[in-house]
C-alpha cells in the first residue's frame, strides 16, 4: 500500500449548534483518485472547506503527508501542496483569465517559473490561452471550470480537492473535464473528488467514500460500490 | 481678467484642489473596495499626516543637506511611511478584530478612530492654527498673465506622479493583483494561496501614505494646518470616490481630479458665488448617483453561473 497523502480522523464541524460532520474518517492514498458522494447537503462542500481550513474544525483532525494541518491557515496549507478548488469555479470575475493564473501563483518568487506553470495549463486547456486577455467573468460555465482546475495546478499539488467539477455543465464537456483529471491525476496529483453525479464520478475514481447527513455511510472499491444496491439506487438513479 | 487668464487660473486652482481630493479619495476607495468599510477615520489620517511631515520639517530645520527641496522630499518619504504604519496599526488593532462583525459594528469603530485622532491631536496642538512654512519661496513662472508658484506646479506634478505610481502598482504587480482579487472574494483567494490579512494591511499602509502625502502637501499650499481639517476635505472625498465608482482606483482618481475642476470652474458660473461651491459640487453628486448610482467608471453588477 502506498503512503497516505490525506487522512481525516473523527473530523467534527459544526455551524452554530448543527453538527454538518458527525466525526468522518477518510483516507486519500498517494495517486489515487478518491471520490466523495452524497445528495445535497450531506456535508460534502464542508468536508473539503474543513480540509483547507475555510471552516475550522470543532473536533478531530486533518492530516497531510502525516503532519497535522487542522488549525493551518488556508493559505499556509495551499502552500504546502494541498489545493480546493471550490464550488461553482468562484473565478475573479473582474481579473482577466492571466491574471487569475498568476495570482494563483501569489507565494511563487520565480517569474519564469511561473511563466512555464502558465504555458502548462495552456497545453492542458488551450482555449483558456485565446481568451487569456479576457475578464474571468465573460467565460463560459466550461471554460471557468477548466480555469478553476488550471488556478489549482499553478501550484503544481500534491492532492487537488475538486468540488462538483461536473455542476451545471453540458454532459459533453463533463466528459472532458473528467478526461483532463485523469491526466492531471497521471502526472502525479492525487485527486479527492467531490461530486453528486456518482455514475461519473465511480468511472473515474478507484475508491469512493458515501456521505450522508455528517456521517460517512458506505465505503470501498469504486467497482464495489457501483454495483452495491443501496447505493445504486440512492444516488445512481436506475 | 481676460477669460483665457481666468480659464487657467481655474484650471490650475482645479487641478490642484482635485489631485488633494484624490489621493485622499483613493483611500477610501481602496479600502472600501477591500473590505467594504467606509473608513471615517481617513480624513483624520491625512490631517495627522499634515502634522507630522510638519514635526518633521521642523526636526531637520526644513532643510535636507542644505537643501530646502530636498528637506521637502525627505519629509514626505517619512510622513508616508509613518502614517502608512499608524494605519496598518489601526487597521490591526480596531478593525480587524471586527471583520467578522456585522458591518455596523465596524463603521462605529471607525468613528470612534476618527475621534481618537483629531481629539489627541487638538490636545496636541491646543486646538490652534500652526502655521506651515517651508523654505520654499514664492519663486514661480507666469502663464499669460497667470502666476505659478514653483510649488503650485511642483504640488500637481508630485500627486500625479502618485497616482501614477499606485496605478501602476495595482495593475502590474502581485500584490496589485492580489489587492484587486481580495477586493472580488476573499475565500477564493485564501484557496490560491493569498495571505489575504497581509494584503488587507497592505492596503491600508497604501491608501493611508496617500493621504498622509496629501495631508503634507495641503499644508505647503495652504501654509497652515488645523487640526479640524480633514472634515470636509474627507466629505469631499469621499464625494469623489463616489462619482468615480467606489471601489474602483481609477475612479478615485478621475472623481477627485473631476470634482476639483467642478468646484473651482462653479465659482465662475454667474450668480453662483464662491460660497456656494459646495452646493454646486454635492448637486453633481446627486445627479450622478440618480443617473449612474455605481459612478462613472462603475459597471453593473453581472452575475454567471
Amino acid at each position: 500500500m502506498s503512503e497516505t497523502v490525506l487522512s481525516l480522523k473523527t473530523l467534527e464541524t459544526r455551524y452554530g449548534a448543527v453538527y454538518a460532520l458527525k466525526g468522518i474518517n477518510l483516507e486519500v492514498r498517494k495517486g489515487e483518485i478518491v471520490t466523495l458522494l452524497g445528495s445535497n447537503g450531506a456535508g460534502k462542500s464542508t468536508t473539503l472547506k474543513t480540509i483547507s481550513s475555510l471552516i475550522r474544525a470543532c473536533g478531530g483532525s486533518v492530516e497531510f503527508m502525516g503532519k497535522n494541518i487542522t488549525h493551518e491557515e488556508p493559505h499556509v496549507i495551499v502552500q504546502m501542496g494541498v489545493i480546493h478548488v471550490p464550488e461553482g469555479r468562484k473565478i475573479l470575475k473582474e481579473l482577466t483569465v492571466l491574471e487569475n493564473l498568476e495570482l494563483a501563483s501569489f507565494t511563487l518568487k520565480d517569474n519564469v517559473e511561473r511563466q512555464k506553470r502558465i504555458e502548462h495549463v495552456y497545453e492542458f486547456f488551450p482555449v483558456l490561452k485565446e481568451r487569456q486577455k479576457q475578464m474571468g467573468g465573460l467565460l463560459s460555465g466550461g471554460e471557468q471550470q477548466m480555469l478553476a482546475i488550471g488556478r489549482g495546478m499553478m501550484v503544481k499539488p500534491k492532492i487537488m480537492l475538486l468540488d462538483e467539477p461536473s455542476m451545471g455543465l453540458a454532459p459533453i464537456i463533463v466528459q472532458s473535464i473528467m478526461k483532463i483529471i485523469k491526466q492531471i491525476n497521471a502526472e502525479g496529483t492525487t485527486i479527492l473528488l467531490v461530486e453528486q453525479n456518482a455514475k461519473i464520478a465511480l468511472k473515474l475514481a478507484t475508491r469512493g467514500y458515501v456521505l450522508e447527513t455528517g456521517n460517512i455511510v458506505a465505503e470501498g472499491d469504486a467497482a464495489t460500490l457501483s454495483k452495491d444496491e443501496s447505493i445504486v439506487k440512492a444516488y445512481l438513479g436506475h | 481678467m481676460s477669460f483665457q487668464e481666468i480659464f487657467l487660473q481655474q484650471l490650475f486652482n482645479g487641478l490642484l484642489l482635485g489631485s488633494f481630493y484624490g489621493l485622499v479619495a483613493l483611500g477610501y476607495s481602496m479600502v472600501y473596495g477591500i473590505i467594504k468599510l467606509l473608513n471615517f477615520a481617513h480624513a483624520d489620517i491625512y490631517m495627522v499626516g499634515g502634522f507630522i511631515s510638519l514635526a518633521i520639517l521642523k526636526f531637520f530645520g526644513g532643510t535636507f543637506l542644505g537643501n530646502a527641496w530636498l528637506g521637502i522630499v525627505t519629509a514626505m518619504i517619512l510622513t508616508m511611511i509613518i502614517v502608512g504604519l499608524l494605519g496598518v496599526a489601526i487597521q490591526r488593532v480596531a478593525y480587524r478584530p471586527m471583520f467578522n462583525a456585522p458591518r455596523l459594528s465596524i463603521l462605529i469603530t471607525a468613528l470612534g478612530v476618527s475621534m481618537i485622532l483629531y481629539n489627541a491631536v487638538m490636545v496636541i496642538t491646543g486646538g490652534e492654527y500652526r502655521a506651515y512654512k517651508t523654505g520654499l519661496g514664492y519663486g514661480g513662472f507666469n502663464m499669460g498673465s497667470v502666476y505659478v508658484t514653483h510649488t503650485q506646479a511642483i504640488l500637481i506634478v508630485a500627486s500625479m506622479a502618485l497616482m501614477l505610481v499606485l496605478h501602476l502598482f495595482i495593475t502590474r504587480t502581485m500584490y496589485g493583483k492580489a489587492m484587486r482579487g481580495i477586493a472580488l472574494d476573499h475565500d477564493t483567494c485564501r484557496l490560491m494561496g493569498i495571505n489575504v490579512n497581509k494584503i488587507i494591511a497592505l492596503t491600508f499602509f497604501t491608501g493611508s501614505a496617500l493621504a498622509a502625502a496629501a495631508g503634507m502637501m495641503a499644508g505647503v499650499y495652504y501654509g497652515s494646518l488645523h487640526f479640524f481639517m480633514g472634515f470636509v476635505i474627507g466629505i469631499k472625498a469621499f464625494t469623489a470616490a463616489v462619482i468615480g465608482g467606489i471601489g474602483i482606483i481609477p475612479g478615485a482618481m478621475l472623481g477627485g481630479i473631476l470634482l476639483g475642476l467642478l468646484e473651482s470652474f462653479g465659482t465662475q458660473i454667474p450668480f453662483i458665488g464662491s460660497q456656494w461651491k459646495d452646493v454646486f459640487s454635492f448637486s453633481i453628486l446627486i445627479l450622478i448617483l440618480i443617473f449612474k448610482p455605481t459612478g462613472l467608471l462603475g459597471k453593473k453588477e453581472s452575475e454567471r453561473m
